[in-house]
């Protein structure tokens, strides 16, 4: 990215907002589709065992390339009715308390966990805040850096701050060429800090949420190449190049043990911002 | 002819920019009730306002020696404040901006983080600023707070925050949100090692903040009408399109809804901080166990571990001596 990205003519387009646009294509690969292509068999798993089940995140057991693992994701729909359905894969406390639930029985029978991000954010509504969204996501963040069993990350869309990395804390993190990861959503942050929404692409660039962007800043160990026009184009090639990444990543992070993978993930978010 | 005589010289009128009554800054108006309230008083009742008990917002070093023994404590950590990681320019260059808070605020960041003893007992306090852009996180922030959780590790000490916060700074970007992660995985590992942490809530305290370490006390304590919640208000109403209640996510309301502990006036805070510190410190868990001690040579195994950097300087920026 060249420094002066920020001030760069404002109709030239910027590669940042069209990554955005990318990450949130309606015809993209969302988790289901990944998930169908990467496991062999998925049984999925439901409810946090105290207020309901939440469709927007979805769990279960899964076969990868012969071993059992957990799976953790958050889930878009594709028509209306499914978007509703999965409330636009934005996730309620009962979604991060059924991660959570899942996760812990990960590491009581010692399987490693997967889990991939796709999300605009945690739902923003009275009854999430009543049922403590920030509560939730918070014990899942604390939680998971209390677990030894393998967790790799994929960012596979879109990664809405706090709504995404509740279930995003691992050893070894993964992200689609054309996903992104933010803060805060650019249109959101061109409202507060432009006082105007239509300034989204300039604050897209300023906000460093390509793959690019947080590979160089330490978030994120690897990019995973997406078919050449984009993963909305071949769903099947794309879960193709992830599995690769899957796998390699996977047998890196099984060599360590279980102490050291705990200790290296505190030393990796340890070193960020420091 | 006039039938009276002025003898007198008239009274010299004051002219009308100069006709004013000399009690700016003697008297305070309250948010709340409007009562006019003598500063002297309302600085005696901690900010909180006698007749209708409206708590004002305060600054992160009064709210330090407010919980601090005698109002002493030491200042850990001044020198870490936020670098430009992402280059970010919106209307202003990032960097202008801090200058400007720092300037404004005479704080070096967002949190003033510190040691001292609360009633008696060991304690690393990190206590946010409001006034400096809105309390907001970022990767200063998420450093000196993970400092003092490690520092309580190696001291077995206790951890106390006092959030007040609009959430994670959108200005270092993702590298906000990792202080999330960062915190709550020093925030494990405190947990862990059965070691006592209270978290305060203030007006306002929401986003990333709430989402990581505010919501994860052992014990989380507020102060009252304080707003506390993952998103705020306005951006609620934009998603359901309809006006929210005013009660919604107040410090009563989350206390009705078992987010949080107690609801406590501002006035009682310290005593009530004591009393839990009492019963969360257990000396029993002090120390380590003799026989670890003499497995590794009689060295503590808790004890410091030098790859941890020993930061803490006493020396304040000239500019918060100004302000204090």
């Amino acid at each position: 990215m060249s420094d002066d990205a920020n001030v760069r003519d404002r109709d030239e387009p910027l590669p940042a907002f069209e990554r955005v646009k990318l990450a949130r294509h309606t015809d993209r690969p969302y988790a289901l589709d990944f998930i169908q292509r990467l496991f062999s068999d998925f049984t999925e798993l439901r409810g946090d065992r105290r207020f309901a089940d939440d469709p927007a995140l979805i769990c279960g057991f899964a076969t990868f390339q012969g071993e059992l693992v957990a799976v953790i994701a958050h889930q878009k729909g594709r028509d209306t009715k499914q978007r509703r359905h999965r409330n636009f894969g934005m996730p309620k406390p009962e979604g991060y308390r059924k991660a959570l639930r899942i996760m812990q029985l990960a590491e009581k029978f010692q399987r490693p966990v997967f889990t991939f991000i796709d999300t605009p954010g945690a739902y923003p509504g009275i009854d999430a805040e009543e049922r403590g969204q920030a509560e939730a996501i918070a014990r899942n963040l604390m939680e998971m850096a209390k677990l030894e069993v393998p967790i790799i990350v994929t960012v596979i869309g879109e990664g809405g701050s706090g709504g995404a990395l509740a279930i995003g804390i691992g050893d070894w993190v993964l992200m689609l060429e054309n996903a992104i990861y933010s803060v805060i959503s650019p249109e959101g942050c061109a409202a507060i800090l432009w006082k105007d929404a239509a300034q989204a692409a300039q604050a897209a660039q300023a906000l460093r949420l390509t793959a690019n962007d947080l590979k160089r800043l330490g978030m994120v160990d690897q990019i995973v190449p997406e078919p050449s026009a984009g993963a909305h184009t071949d769903a099947d090639e794309a879960a193709r190049l992830l599995k690769e990444s899957l796998s390699e990543g996977l047998a890196a992070v099984v060599k360590w043990s279980p102490h050291e993978r705990k200790s290296r993930r505190y030393e990796k978010l340890r070193a960020l911002g420091g | 002819m006039t039938w009276f005589r002025k003898k007198e010289q008239r009274i010299e009128s004051v002219p009308a920019d100069e006709r004013v009554v000399k009690t700016e800054g003697i008297f305070v108006k309250c948010t709340e009730c409007d009562a006019a309230l003598y500063r002297r008083e309302l600085e005696e009742s901690l900010q909180v306002c006698p007749h209708c008990n409206y708590h004002f917002r305060i600054g992160a070093r009064e709210r330090l020696a407010m919980l601090y023994d005698d109002g002493q404590y030491e200042e850990l950590d001044a020198d870490v404040i936020s670098s430009d990681p992402l280059e970010f320019t919106d209307t202003k260059p990032y960097p202008q901006r801090l200058e400007q808070a720092r300037r404004s605020t005479g704080l070096p960041e967002a949190i003033i983080t510190a040691r001292g003893r609360v009633g008696g007992h060991l304690t690393f306090i990190g206590a946010m600023d409001f006034s400096f852009l809105g309390g907001s996180m970022g990767s200063a922030v998420g450093e000196k707070i993970t400092r003092i959780i490690e520092r309580a590790l190696e001291t077995r000490g206790a951890v106390i925050t006092v959030s007040a916060s609009g959430g994670a700074r959108m200005q270092e970007g993702a590298l906000s949100l990792m202080q999330m992660a960062k915190i709550s995985a020093a925030l494990a590992r405190l947990d862990e090692a059965q070691l006592p942490f209270i978290s305060i809530l203030t007006d306002p305290t929401t986003g990333g903040v709430t989402a990581s370490f505010a919501m994860l006390g052992d014990v989380i304590l507020a102060e009252p009408k304080a707003l506390i919640g993952f998103a705020g208000p306005r951006v609620i109403e934009q998603t359901i399109r309809e006006k929210l209640p005013k009660d919604f996510q107040r410090a009563e309301f989350l206390v009705e809804h078992g987010m949080l502990d107690v609801v406590v006036d501002r006035r009682e805070m310290r005593a009530l901080v004591i009393k839990l510190l009492t019963f969360m410190v257990n000396p029993a868990l002090q120390t380590p166990a003799p026989q670890f001690n003499a497995s590794n040579n009689g060295r503590d195994p808790n004890g410091p571990t030098p790859d941890v950097p020993a930061t803490e300087s006493k020396i304040q920026s000239p500019k918060s001596e100004v302000k204090n």
